[in-house]
């Protein structure tokens, strides 16, 4: 069962990799997109998958670091990629004090502050504050990333340079996931009064995830200001978030093949369905509100957790 | 003075909207902890029925202004509740039992469908409703001139409100409904028919959503299909601002908030208006964590 799962990934990873060989640049430009949506769903895993809090505004975060390297990368000329750490400490700091005051708010009051700051931020891009953010045509100009003295600029070239992100980002989640840490988040999403009494500072784990998720979010944002090289605040809107949210859900909460596979579904579906112009979506709701009756948690939930007997703590795939 | 009393009573109308919607929100959640955000879209399904109804039946030169107004109402109220009842069977009973955020996922889906549905059958583009539904008398009160329009608005959806308060504290089935609210479990032993109840609220929720709708679209005279989005999102801050599962909560959180969005478009910036208005829920829940009215929730231990 474990062996035929790996295969399984293994295969999926290989026709990836091998995809921009085989797809025109549309294709390939679409993939890049769901690579990008990927890393953001992932990042947003953290926080509602394992952590459990209902949060609806990571664009809020997104954009912060998208406009990070705009601003800088316009204003100051520093290269792109290099910019992408900025990005993600400014998106982290951001988290960091919003969240604070709002961490212990119950499941659905959080869901509307967080919709509420990414409304503000995108109120606040529109209305050009502090005169950088450029109003509602947002910025444009953005330079292409070098990597190692070369220009990236076609679509495969995008697509190694995302995917490589992706696979950095799944394989640190991975460890985080069955880390001390990912073990405390999923017994706050659990019980968090339970956790509470078994001496997890259930306040404190909250926010490292929010701060993570968030500086994840950043860091997306900065490839995705590269990639466009113009960002305008329509591109971080609520429709945006809730799309994130819905990944992690109809994927499966906390699960990281889960996460990937429903950004595939949610982000490329309706690519493959675009000759149907106007029912696509219609259709595209009516299937997740079956997909939900049908597998209410996830189409891949993660396996539940299984220890060896021996008493190592490396935790196996449960068969 | 002239200027602040505008400001007043339009807020006042938009907030009585905002409060009708919020009721909505409010009592699903209350019965279901399931926040319904197919709800915007009903809203607005409302307006668009409301306006097929005009044009399709010719009311206007049958019956009087008000008369219309009456009838339209009627109908929206009873197709809307039909569609919520419908929405209640297909997309969330079967998820009664499964995990809360997979309810929200299918009622995200109930709206994208709603929205697109809408946009299938009557197009992408703002629709217009008539101008001369309503005569646009200007009424004085304590010497200041107001549309007649908004005070219409506030009576209505005041009366509605006070209706449905009554309702729910004093007859039987608005004890039935509590019941189901604070236990479900227990008020099935107690020979409540919890099932009903729940579809109970999803004919009243909806119906008031879509009575909503109609008044937004006789109010603003123009509708479009991505419009239950925003006023769902207004009303669903509302329905938190008071406390959510608390009705007087939507109704002080709906008129609190058109009047603050009211007040900070006109003396603030209007390019912030909509920030303004989660400003100050931010604030408000960092103060009060339940909402204005909403009762501290005991922790299950």
């Amino acid at each position: 069962m474990k062996n035929k799962r790996w295969i399984v990934y293994l295969v999926f990873t290989a026709l990836l990799m091998a995809s921009p060989a085989m797809l025109n640049r549309y294709w390939t430009d679409v993939l890049n997109v769901v690579g990008l949506y990927v890393m953001l769903a992932l990042s947003l895993n953290i926080i509602l998958g394992h952590c459990g809090m209902f949060h609806m505004g990571h664009a809020a975060f997104y954009a912060v670091g998208a406009y990070t390297t705009a601003i800088l990368n316009t204003t100051c000329n520093l290269p792109v990629l290099w910019l992408m750490p900025v990005s993600g400490l400014l998106a982290g700091l951001f988290a960091l004090v919003i969240a604070r005051p709002i961490i212990h708010l119950r499941g659905d009051y959080l869901l509307i502050v967080t919709i509420g700051f990414v409304e503000i931020v995108r109120i606040a891009l529109i209305n050009n504050v502090f005169g950088i953010t450029g109003g509602a045509n947002g910025i444009f100009g953005i330079d292409r990333p070098t990597v190692f003295g070369m220009k990236i600029r076609t679509p495969a070239q995008f697509f190694y340079l995302i995917w490589f992100f992706v696979a950095v980002t799944i394989f640190l989640f991975h460890k985080l996931e069955h880390s001390r840490f990912g073990r405390a988040l999923n017994y706050i999403r659990e019980d968090d009064v339970a956790a509470a009494g078994s001496g997890i500072d259930t306040a404190h784990y909250k926010l490292i995830a929010f701060v993570i998720g968030a500086v994840w979010a950043g860091f997306c944002g900065t490839l995705f200001a590269a990639k466009m090289t113009i960002i305008a605040p329509e591109s971080f809107n609520f429709w945006e978030s809730v799309l994130l949210f819905m990944i992690v859900l109809l994927g499966g909460r906390g699960s990281i093949p889960g996460v990937i596979l429903g950004t595939f579904l949610v982000i490329g579906l309706p690519e493959l369905f675009r000759q149907f112009a106007t029912a696509r979506m219609l259709v595209f709701g009516a299937v997740m509100i079956g997909m939900m009756i049908f597998r209410p948690e996830g189409i891949l939930p993660p396996q539940p957790r299984a220890y060896r007997l021996d008493g190592s703590a490396e935790p196996e795939e449960a068969a | 003075m002239e200027f602040f009393f505008q400001q007043l009573t339009n807020g006042l109308a938009v907030g009585g909207i905002y409060a009708l919607i919020a009721l909505g929100y409010t009592m699903v959640y209350g019965v279901l902890k399931l926040i319904n955000f197919a709800h915007g879209d009903l809203f607005m399904i409302g307006a668009y029925l409301g306006l097929t109804l005009l044009t399709a039946l010719g009311l206007a030169d049958r019956l009087g202004p008000f008369g219309v107004i009456a009838a339209l109402a009627a109908m929206v109220l009873v197709l809307v509740a039909i569609l919520g009842v419908l929405l209640e069977r297909v997309a969330y009973r079967p998820l009664r039992q499964a995990h809360r955020l997979s309810a929200v996922v299918s009622a995200l889906g109930a709206s994208i469908f709603f929205q697109n549905i809408v946009m299938i059958v009557y197009g992408a583009k703002f629709l217009v409703y008539p101008h001369d539904l309503l005569p646009r008398t200007v009424v004085h009160l304590f010497g200041m001139p107001v549309p007649l329009i908004r005070i219409l608005i506030l009576v209505a959806s005041v009366v509605m409100m006070v209706a449905l308060y009554t309702f729910i504290q004093r007859t039987k089935i608005g004890t039935a409904i509590r019941a189901a609210a604070i236990d479900q479990g227990a008020a099935r032993l107690m020979g409540i028919n919890v099932d009903r109840v729940i579809a109970l609220v999803f004919v009243i929720g909806p119906a008031l959503g879509g009575a909503a709708g109609l008044m937004v679209g006789v109010y603003y005279g123009q509708i479009n299909f991505t419009m239950g989005w925003i006023y769902g999102l207004k009303a669903f801050t509302a329905a938190i601002l008071g406390g959510i599962g608390n009705i007087p909560g939507a109704m002080v959180g709906g008129l609190l908030l058109g009047l603050i969005e009211a007040f900070a478009a006109a003396y603030l910036s209007i390019a912030w208006k909509d920030a303004f208005a989660f400003c100050v829920l931010i604030l408000i829940l960092i103060v009060r964590p339940t909402g204005l009215l909403g009762e501290r929730v005991a922790e299950k231990v």
